[in-house]
């Protein structure tokens, strides 16, 4: 069913009682040309680019609980492109195109709203690095900006920055950056896919896969195995312990990230900011909620749930940039596990195992992603090459010494 | 105004009348009120309005589980939105204004939005402003976010201070109604360490609410007279104001105590709040239950309470709604409500209870078998609309209606570690279940145990059980004898065919939106949740998420259980952000490090600069100087010209000792440091173990089994914590010892052709520091002025003659004076962190720009430097193809071709001739600067295969800031490229 | 979180810094035909499980230790605390 404004008119005046399901509930076909496994945004995203672009079918996405319930559920929506390095950056703008014409492609508001990201800059030594990065950003065609000041604070007219211990010396913007409302991405991707006849099978746990000769030849789930032709994973925080019932150690760690939402307020923040000097980033909601986070807690873990000293140490960067935060509230923190990579960046890639396919190690930052990720992923379960803006996302770059190291941590997931 | 709401009786203090001010009208309350008590009391009922529709609304409960009656509390940079009217203590001057209305809270614009609900039912905005494609952002969004959100934050910085505090205990208990209590006297008096917080001011919990009296005295004097029991022991600490937010790790508890929020403003010295991390080593939760309402048709008008609410206002506050009231109930406990409204005067026009078997008395009318249909009064309740068993229907002139629905056991805390509760068909509610965080128990009605008695014996079995488990012998308590009503529930959810009945009054959430996502497949209860906003307002859904599931289990065919619960989390209510931030913020955001040759450097003008969490001189401006350049080049010529000092404690000094200490190093540094001889610096580069280089400096063997090794100021805690590593994970049996000196010596850079005759004036005389007796690489313990023990090293980082002279920190400043003095002669100057950034970019030296943790030693040029011939850390990695491929980076310099132009750092670069793009990028410039030296600019930074183009001309952009000229690829030593001067 | 270290009792988490798997106290052979493989695995795979995790902590606020910790990443539950330098030796590490 397409929504219209004439149809959304002729429902409201009778009742709603003509709205169907956003997605049917299907039992599990014996067999697919395509299992998808996981129903996240990357998972659902992929289902939908499979049948809309590359015009497959047959197509299957297996949740073991209820669809958008992982990350995509629980991030602070920030959508942006201002990556540094090349592997990157290509990727993560072609997603942020992606999303800019989200709404129409999928017939579903999932309210894209480019409000701009701003990126603060501390030191000296920090803006030679974020000029770097504009200018990487501007060469690989996506937008930067570099900010005075003064031009910020008329943007944040209530930044400290008479009385503050790390000084602001301007900030990098994107402001083509921005949020986007995170269920919705999962909502409307499984709704389109649903449409294009994608099998949306929830409360379907993968228990195993059916590997014969070196071939994945199907999924073992709490539902009955399930034949596929290609099963790819798609599982972000869980792909240890997904991939382990392949045999498979993957260059992934799970760890937990909080995220924490104030009470509504009247509008307050117009874009997303970032402080530089701790970790802390925060936008507004549509609803007036401030959306915010920081660091993650630092240990692996699979619990969704975080500790005081993180939740502390994010609201010290929201003070130490907002002063006035001290008498708005947090109403609710929640954590999501993240597949923190050993050099911050994704895999998309085939596994040894033929038919077997993995994308993971978003670290914290796949919510983004999600467009490209799908797009991208599909594109390699169809053509097995991949796709021109995820070239560098194999397996064997660590081993080839090519890795993909935003941040120039090296080897240690929970410095990404 | 007078109070004409005020009924006998109560637990304030009538002898204090305060003053406040609501919406702009001053009124009367008494010290004990709350804000929505002392409204109440002044006949005030409408409060708020709603998220969505902008409906009037007055206070549905009487405490911190409140949707609908919040404000702004407070005027100027004290404002806080969104405070529950129902739990804000009332003070003398109180200043509050109704929020998220326009132009007044009686004539709300916005209630158009009521007007259009039926275009705004639950995900109403997914399926439309898609038209045109660029209005969402320009215009539909826009006017949601206006409309939207509640309070206003006042853009002002928050002047009130935060404390946090750290709590041990070994029982916490988790709120103060009978079973807290009994808990709390059963555990104080078994000797163990207590603490017992609850977050009302006035601790005894439903016991202020209630009529009934334990044993022969009302249960509120049977609460006080405990509270003042354990309040003499010096073993329990009783925290009022004090709420619980969140069960973490380990027996971790969260909690914020209210310190300054019944007050105008904190008394002098106090902090607003205490954020306290309380690590018990038993908990017991007995946070009471919570009653829910019962939907059907218009239930959200001012008046309309939970029963449960309306008694605590009559019994607690002396206030009534309204002195015309009736009760609509599914069980006995509302009918307490109107036994109690009753004995004090209120008129009860009948109890609408849906049971047709309901209790009967002769004090008031109970209507049996029948619901409330509908309700009038459009800013407050005029009368209800009774539908009959019959089915006829009946009037009932009232301004307040108790609602109850059975009570809620407040799980909350045992499912903050991902424990679910479960269904209790006895009560019709969901109770403690599945795994509690580890140690924590659970007494009272958060059991489900709901009547007095069974609270207080739960309070005091499960004390005594906890204590027991930690050892601890106690006695049972003798307690007063309590009610022990069984509960009497039929579960009633809604009232059927209601068009608009409200779950969530806060976020409007109605029966009809439950129905109409499960016809969308929103069925899961995080999706209803999500779909319908359900239970995501300030209140989290206390009142509101388990009709939402009985709904939901109700249209879907399933059982309640079966649909599920949502995971609680913390905080137990929205807390002030201010208080987890406590006193970091501002200035004190972060500690400062000062060098010891700060107070010197503040004497001489200096302008500080942030590195990391140190503060160092970034130059030292001169009288006459108007631009920071002019300070840096007169610092920078006259080191080059004679001699200059620097503070540079900040870099990292770890001392390294034992047998095995050179081979130790061996395994840090990249190259060889076996043979290092004593006496001797030697540069060292040091590797992660994925090849990456790690950080750069010296290590100076000052005895056979003794270095001292230096880092850069960034990671000198990183580095250290590698070492440690390495030593203690990698090789325990290495005779090698570590510890960091960083703050232990003050240490000095004396730079420049005069300065070993500087230095010459300060080291004491037996000590031969010329330039034979002390050469190049040269280190030693000497003393200075006259004995004090110092280190002397031989080393440069701006390519001059330089030492670096140590003194224990203490000595610093008195020993930077004495090399400045002894300098007066040469011209000494002091120099900050921009001279000698200046320095070492014309020396070529790389730096925390040039080691951004992606760089390998071929790309700094030091590809030589990694020895095949042992084993170090990052030397197997570092072979990689990947990382030694033909075009890699590698460290040059740059000068313009055009000698005005500037080669600003972050810039990228590019082949003459090729397209400004991606796809050609060459490469990027790391560090910058104008070069006195040279007398133009020049940079240093990383070109594809750089160091087989000197002498090419490339092309630099920066189109982020407009910059585009070509630059010459030239050595990044342009500085003495020989070495002389530093032999000198 | 609390960890019980071995030479100083319960102590805070927040006075740790965390490095991750204990298995990063098995560094390979340098010398061995296929080193930088093993490097690689050893650098970049984990096992990663929803469980019983064996890990280092570094006492950095603290006594400079390295500890072993074993920690279920399900529940954050701490059954063991090593010293890092006792397992290293167990485990034939020396010089």
């Amino acid at each position: 069913m397409r929504y219209s404004g004439f149809k959304v008119i002729k429902e409201a005046l009778t009742g709603h009682r003509g709205w169907g399901p956003a997605w049917r509930d299907v039992d599990p076909q014996p067999a697919y040309d395509y299992v998808i496994i996981g129903g996240g945004g990357h998972g659902l995203a992929t289902a939908y680019y499979l049948a809309s672009v590359y015009k497959q079918s047959r197509i299957a996405v297996l949740e073991k609980g209820w669809i958008g319930g992982g990350n995509v559920g629980r991030n602070t929506t920030i959508i942006r492109s201002n990556y540094l390095l090349d592997g990157n950056e290509p990727f993560y703008e072609f997603s942020l195109k992606l999303w800019e014409g989200l709404e129409q492609d999928l017939n579903y508001n999932a309210m894209v709203s480019q409000r701009g990201i701003l990126n603060l800059i501390h030191t000296d030594a920090q803006r030679d690095a974020f000029i770097r990065r504009g200018n990487a950003m501007i060469l690989n065609g996506a937008d930067a900006d570099l900010l005075t000041t003064a031009q910020i604070k008329k943007r944040y007219p209530f930044l400290n920055t008479e009385n503050a211990r790390f000084p602001i010396k301007g900030g990098l913007a994107q402001h083509r950056g921005g949020t986007v409302r995170h269920d919705a991405v999962a909502w409307g991707y499984a709704r389109a896919a649903d449409q294009r006849g994608v099998d949306i099978i929830q409360n379907c746990e993968v228990t195993g896969f059916t590997i014969e000769n070196g071939t994945c030849t199907g999924v073992e789930t709490t539902r009955g195995a399930i034949k596929a032709k290609k099963v790819a994973a798609c599982v972000a925080g869980s792909s240890s312990r997904l991939m382990e019932k392949a045999g498979m150690r993957l260059p992934i760690e799970s760890h937990v990230l909080q995220a924490f939402v104030s009470e509504g307020l009247k509008p307050l923040l117009p874009g997303v900011i970032t402080f530089g000097a701790g970790h802390f980033y925060c936008s507004q909601s549509d609803k007036g909620g401030l959306v915010f986070g920081g660091d993650i807690d630092g240990y692996n873990s699979y619990a969704q749930r975080g500790n005081l000293p993180v939740v502390e140490d994010v609201c010290e960067g929201g003070m130490a940039i907002f002063p006035m935060l001290g008498r708005a509230r947090l109403l609710r923190m929640w954590g999501g596990i993240m597949d923190m990579s050993m050099d911050g960046s994704p895999i998309i890639d085939k596994t040894h195992i033929d038919g077997l396919y993995f994308n993971g190690g978003w670290c914290y930052g796949g919510f983004k992603a999600t467009p490209a990720s799908g797009y991208v992923y599909a594109h390699l379960l169809a053509n097995d090459t991949p796709h021109e803006t995820a070239t560098a996302y194999r397996f064997d770059r660590f081993a080839k010494g090519l890795m993909i190291d935003e941040k120039g941590q090296g080897n240690q997931p929970n410095l990404h | 105004m007078t109070q004409s709401n005020r009924l006998d009786g109560g637990l304030i203090d009538r002898s204090e009348t305060w003053s406040f001010r609501f919406d702009g009208k001053w009124m009367k309350g008494h010290k004990g009120d709350t804000l929505a008590s002392a409204l109440l009391a002044n006949d005030v009922r409408l409060m708020g309005r709603s998220f969505k529709y902008h409906r009037p609304r007055g206070p549905l409960t009487a405490g911190s589980e409140e949707p609908n009656a919040i404000v702004e509390l407070r005027e100027g940079a004290r404002k806080e939105p969104n405070t529950r009217a129902t739990t804000a203590e009332l003070f003398d001057g109180l200043r509050a204004n109704s929020q998220n209305r326009w132009p007044s809270l009686a004539f709300d614009a916005m209630a158009i939005n009521d007007r259009l609900s039926q275009f705004f039912a639950a995900g109403f905005y997914y399926k439309t402003f898609m038209w045109p494609a660029a209005f969402w952002e320009k215009v539909y969004e826009p006017i949601i976010r206006k409309a939207a959100g509640l309070g206003t934050l006042s853009h002002k910085p928050d002047p009130d201070t935060y404390d946090k505090g750290f709590l041990h205990c070994d029982v916490l208990i988790i709120g103060s109604g009978p079973a807290g209590l009994a808990a709390a006297l059963t555990a104080g008096r078994s000797g163990a360490q207590v603490i017992i917080a609850d977050e009302d001011f006035l601790l005894g919990g439903r016991l202020n609410a209630e009529s009934f009296a334990l044993g022969d005295d009302p249960a509120h004097v049977w609460a006080a007279q405990t509270v003042a029991e354990l309040q003499t022991m010096p073993n329990v600490r009783v925290m009022p104001r004090t709420t619980i937010i969140g069960a973490f790790d380990h027996g971790i508890y969260g909690a914020v105590e209210r310190v300054s929020d019944h007050l105008a403003t904190p008394e002098d010295g106090k902090p607003r709040q205490i954020l306290w991390r309380i690590y018990s080593k038993r908990a017991i939760l007995a946070a009471g239950a919570t009653e829910r309402p019962i939907a059907f048709e218009m239930n959200d008008r001012p008046g309309i309470m939970l029963a449960s609410a309306m008694r605590s206002y009559a019994n607690r506050w002396a206030v009534t709604p309204s002195h015309q009231v009736a009760v609509f109930t599914n069980n006995d406990d509302g009918h307490r409500t109107a036994a109690d409204l009753l004995a004090k005067g209120v008129t009860v026009a009948a109890v609408v209870d849906t049971r047709s078997d309901a209790p009967k008395t002769s004090d008031y009318e109970t209507i049996a078998g029948a619901t409330v249909t509908n309700t009038q009064g459009r800013l407050g309740l005029t009368a209800v609309e009774v539908t009959l068993a019959s089915g006829t229907t009946r009037t009932l002139a009232v301004g307040g209606l108790g609602v109850s629905g059975g009570w809620n056991p407040n799980v909350h805390m045992t499912c903050h570690q991902r424990g679910r509760p479960t269904w209790n068909a006895d009560i019709a509610a969901f109770v403690p279940g599945g795994a509690l965080p580890t140690g924590l128990s659970v007494a009272g009605a958060a059991n489900g145990d709901l009547s007095t008695h069974g609270a207080l014996m739960g309070g005091m079995h499960t004390a005594q059980s906890v204590l027991n488990d930690i050892g601890l012998a106690s006695d049972a308590l003798t307690l007063p004898p309590a009610e022990d009503a069984p509960v009497n529930v039929t579960p009633f959810w809604h009232v059927a065919g209601a068009k608009r009945a409200w779950l969530d009054q806060q976020n409007d959430v109605t029966a009809k939106d439950v129905v109409l996502a499960h016809k969308e497949n929103f069925t899961s209860v995080e999706h209803l949740k999500r779909y319908t906003t359900l239970g995501m307002a300030t209140d989290q859904g206390k009142t509101s998420n388990m009709a939402g599931l009985a709904i939901m289990a109700e249209v879907a065919g399933k059982q309640i259980p079966d649909v599920g619960t949502t995971m609680f989390r913390p905080p137990y209510t929205p807390t002030a952000i201010g208080a987890f931030a406590g006193r970091s913020r501002d200035k004190d955001f972060r500690p400062v490090r000062k060098t010891p040759s700060h107070v010197y450097a503040e004497e001489q003008g200096a302008v500080f600069v942030e590195v990391g969490m140190w503060l160092r001189a970034q130059w030292f401006p001169q009288p006459g100087e108007t631009h920071w350049r002019e300070s840096v080049d007169r610092e920078v010529a006259q080191t080059r010209k004679s001699v200059g000092i620097c503070d540079v404690t900040t870099l990292g000094k770890i001392d390294v000792q034992g047998a095995d200490a050179a081979e130790f190093l061996n395994k840090i540094y990249c190259n060889p440091f076996a043979k290092v001889p004593v006496g001797k610096v030697r540069y060292g580069l040091m590797l992660r173990e994925d090849g990456i280089a790690m950080d750069d400096g010296t290590a100076a063997r000052m005895a056979e089994d003794h270095f001292v090794v230096t880092t850069t100021t960034a990671n000198a805690v990183g580095v250290y914590r590698h070492m440690e590593f390495v030593r203690q994970c990698l090789f325990p049996d290495m005779d090698v010892q570590l510890i960091s000196t960083t703050e232990a010596w003050a240490q000095f850079s004396v730079a420049g052709p005069n300065a070993r005759k500087l230095l010459q004036k300060v080291v004491d005389p037996e000590h031969d520091i010329s330039n034979e007796g002390f050469p190049y690489m040269a280190c030693g313990d000497i003393t200075v002025g006259g004995g004090l023990r110092a280190r002397l090293f031989r080393i440069s980082f701006s390519g001059e003659l330089a030492y670096e002279i140590a003194v224990p920190t203490r000595y610093g400043d008195a020993l930077v004076r004495k090399m400045m003095a002894a300098g007066e002669e040469f011209g000494a100057t002091m120099y900050g962190t921009e001279a000698l950034g200046v320095m070492r970019i014309e020396k070529g030296h790389a730096a925390g720009n040039e080691l951004n943790g992606t760089t390998t030693a071929l790309n700094l040029g030091m590809a030589r430097m990694v020895s095949k011939k042992k084993d170090s850390i990052g030397s197997t990695l570092s072979e990689r193809a990947g990382l030694n491929q033909d075009d890699a980076l590698k460290l040059v310099g740059f000068k313009p071709v055009d000698s005005k132009n500037p080669v600003p750092a972050g810039s990228h670069l590019m082949t003459k001739g090729d397209p400004v793009d991606a796809a050609h990028d060459q490469g990027y410039v790391t560090s910058a600067c104008y070069s006195p030296e040279l007398g133009h600019h020049i940079g240093i930074g990383y070109l594809k295969a750089g160091d087989t183009r000197l002498g090419e001309t490339v092309r630099l952009v920066s189109p982020l800031t407009g910059v585009d000229h070509d630059v010459q690829v030239v050595s990044a030593h342009f500085v003495d490229p020989e070495g002389d001067r530093v032999r000198a | 979180m609390i960890i019980n270290h071995p030479l100083l009792g319960p102590r805070d988490s927040a006075e740790f810094t965390y490095m991750g798997d204990a298995r990063l106290i098995n560094r390979p052979d340098w010398q061995a035909d296929d080193a930088v493989a093993q490097f690689t695995d050893y650098g970049y795979l984990r096992d990663n499980p929803a469980g019983a995790h064996r890990e280092l902590w570094f006492h950095e606020g603290g006594d400079r230790s390295w500890l072993v910790v074993t920690r279920d990443t399900t529940t954050h539950e701490i059954t063991n605390v090593e010293l890092a330098r006792d397992v290293a030796r167990a485990e034939g590490r020396s010089k």
